[in-house]
């Protein structure tokens, strides 16, 4: 189910003092099974594009197709696509509304008018693939739960759709490091085991090199960037100049080299930068 | 969703009504509002009009702008000019059909409320899109400040309606946010029948509560942390000053009065 966005343009608030342009002229497109990494500087129009992909928001210009189907058109049932590609947004614990655990993530099956033993096989299901015990915790309140916890009951919610595709905009924000990994091992996970297309946008260049296989960079509002993390990583210093980072391993690779030290150009996984540490201690040449 | 809404909202600019002092302009939005009501001819509208159109056009705000934030209150006033036309008891009888009777005065009457209404909105209209909530609710302080004297905890009203000010557009925002993210697990707020919109609201409205009740405690432990403790002896960073502006606006207002008042002499 692929997602195609074809020049894409969005404007908010048109006709105030307001008006803003957030996205201008965006082309992607998404393929089945691929981990895509959004990333860019606050008000690239990240958050505005991962929106369209589901048709919450419709373009000012051009037109987004899931499955070859325009969104914007007027017979597209924009529901169902909303079950086909999950959005799990920002802080989605603030979306938690019911009395327990197992309500809330029942409620997007429920909405998919599904029959009720279908409804708790997924909440079930949802919960297993988040680590979260149902036994232990599906009669809960949502509201006693830490905020580890309720992301995940959150994201649960999502999964529990069966989405073909996961979007995600920024779904550690706000995590302890224990709660981070958390989160990254179980979108791994999904991707892994069940070929589900992710689309995470992240403000952390380690977890992007880590997990993702294409990494699309935004900046004004366009496509500034799309390539390998290889092909990203390696232009740092385009990188900088639009208020981004590189992951620490690139970082380390570039101060290596202003030193000497060949490391091999687009080396961007610690391992790699380790190897080539090696390799020159190796040589036995006294290390700077 | 809510972009609609005028009435309130800041149009940001530097024009000599945007620098005027926000109490003046406060007071003589009510005296333009009294002055609308004094109005008894269509000459006399034509007046409040003209004077309306002249600040805007000083102000740099489209007139259209200002238009459209009449659009909520349309069914308003047909119903105003409705009740009117249906309600008051005339002598003049222009047409009658059946029962119902069409007097001059009822027309008349009908028709002065519904524009009475218009110049009301857009009037403070004026005033909302020229002043920031901030400057608005310190002139309303300075205002109330005599009646503090009898116990009248103007500082505290004050400071509240700010805050509730300040807030309007962010909880506008989470509502948006809230709303995206439940319509994302396929809600549906758009059809259906009135009860089962009414059922559809609480997984926006629980969140939402939740929330805005998170931030009332964060904003109140802020504020202490930062020694806040009520209006005594509280100095303020922009100190309000009437201006030479002020003055000439006062003028401009006592002009129109006498305009007013001369035209209804003249033709009343």
């Amino acid at each position: 189910m692929p997602i195609a966005v074809e020049g894409v343009s969005y404007v908010y608030m048109a006709g105030s003092p307001y008006e803003t342009k957030a996205l201008d002229n965006v082309n992607l497109t998404i393929e089945d099974g691929e981990f895509v990494a959004l990333i860019g500087h606050t008000g690239s129009g990240k958050s505005t594009l991962v929106q369209h992909l589901n048709g919450l928001l419709s373009p000012t210009s051009g037109r987004v197709l899931v499955d070859g189907q325009d969104l914007a058109q007027k017979g597209t049932d924009k529901r169902a696509v909303r079950f086909r590609v999950g959005l799990v947004f920002q802080y989605p614990e603030n979306q938690l509304f019911e009395e327990t655990v197992e309500k809330d993530i029942a409620f997007g099956p429920k909405n998919l008018g599904l029959a009720q033993e279908e409804i708790s096989r997924r909440v079930k299901d949802a919960m297993r693939r988040v680590a979260l015990s149902y036994d232990e915790l599906s009669q809960r309140s949502v509201f006693e739960l830490s905020g580890g916890q309720m992301r995940r009951v959150a994201i649960a919610g999502v999964l529990a759709m069966e989405p073909k595709v996961l979007v995600l905009d920024e779904p550690c924000a706000g995590l302890d490091p224990h709660g981070r990994e958390e989160i990254l091992g179980l979108i791994r996970r999904l991707h892994a085991e069940s070929g589900t297309t992710i689309v995470m946008v992240s403000h952390s260049m380690d977890d992007v090199a880590n997990l993702a296989e294409r990494v699309i960079v935004m900046d004004h509002g366009t496509v500034a960037m799309d390539g390998t993390p290889r092909e990203v990583f390696s232009r740092g210093d385009r990188l900088r100049e639009m208020g981004l980072d590189v992951p620490q391993a690139v970082e380390l690779a570039e101060a290596l080299r202003a030193r000497g030290i060949p490391v091999p150009q687009g080396a961007y996984l610690p391992g790699e930068v380790a190897r080539a540490i090696l390799a020159f201690a190796g040589k036995g040449e006294e290390p700077c | 969703m809510l972009n609609d809404i005028t009435l309130g909202q800041y149009y940001p600019g530097n024009s000599p009504v945007h620098r005027m002092d926000p109490r003046c302009k406060l007071l003589l939005t009510v005296a333009y509002i009294v002055g609308v009501f004094l109005i008894g001819n269509l000459p006399g509208y034509l007046l409040a009009l003209a004077f309306l159109w002249l600040v805007v056009r000083v102000s740099g705000i489209r007139f259209s702008y200002l238009l459209r934030g009449l659009k909520p209150l349309r069914f308003i006033l047909v119903f105003t000019f409705i009740l009117n036309v249906a309600f008051t008891q005339g002598q003049t009888v222009l047409f009658a059909v059946g029962f119902f009777r069409l007097t001059r005065e009822a027309l008349e009457n009908a028709i002065y409320f519904s524009l009475r209404l218009v110049f009301l909105v857009m009037g403070t209209s004026v005033l909302t899109l020229t002043t920031s909530p901030v400057q608005l609710t310190d002139a309303l302080e300075h205002l109330m400040h005599p009646l503090a004297r009898f116990g009248f905890p103007a500082h505290e009203l004050a400071m509240m309606m700010t805050i509730a000010l300040r807030f309007i557009p962010t909880l506008l925002e989470e509502a948006d946010k809230i709303q995206k993210a439940q319509m994302a697990r396929g809600a549906d707020f758009e059809s259906g029948n009135l009860m089962a919109r009414a059922r559809a609201m609480i997984p926006l409205l629980v969140p939402l509560f939740v929330s805005s009740f998170r931030r009332a405690n964060d904003l109140a432990m802020a504020m202490e942390a930062r020694c806040y403790r009520g209006g005594e002896h509280r100095t303020r960073l922009r100190e309000l000053r009437y201006t030479r502006l002020d003055f000439y606006a006062l003028l401009c207002m006592i002009a129109f009065f006498v305009l007013i008042i001369a035209e209804g002499m003249l033709l009343g």
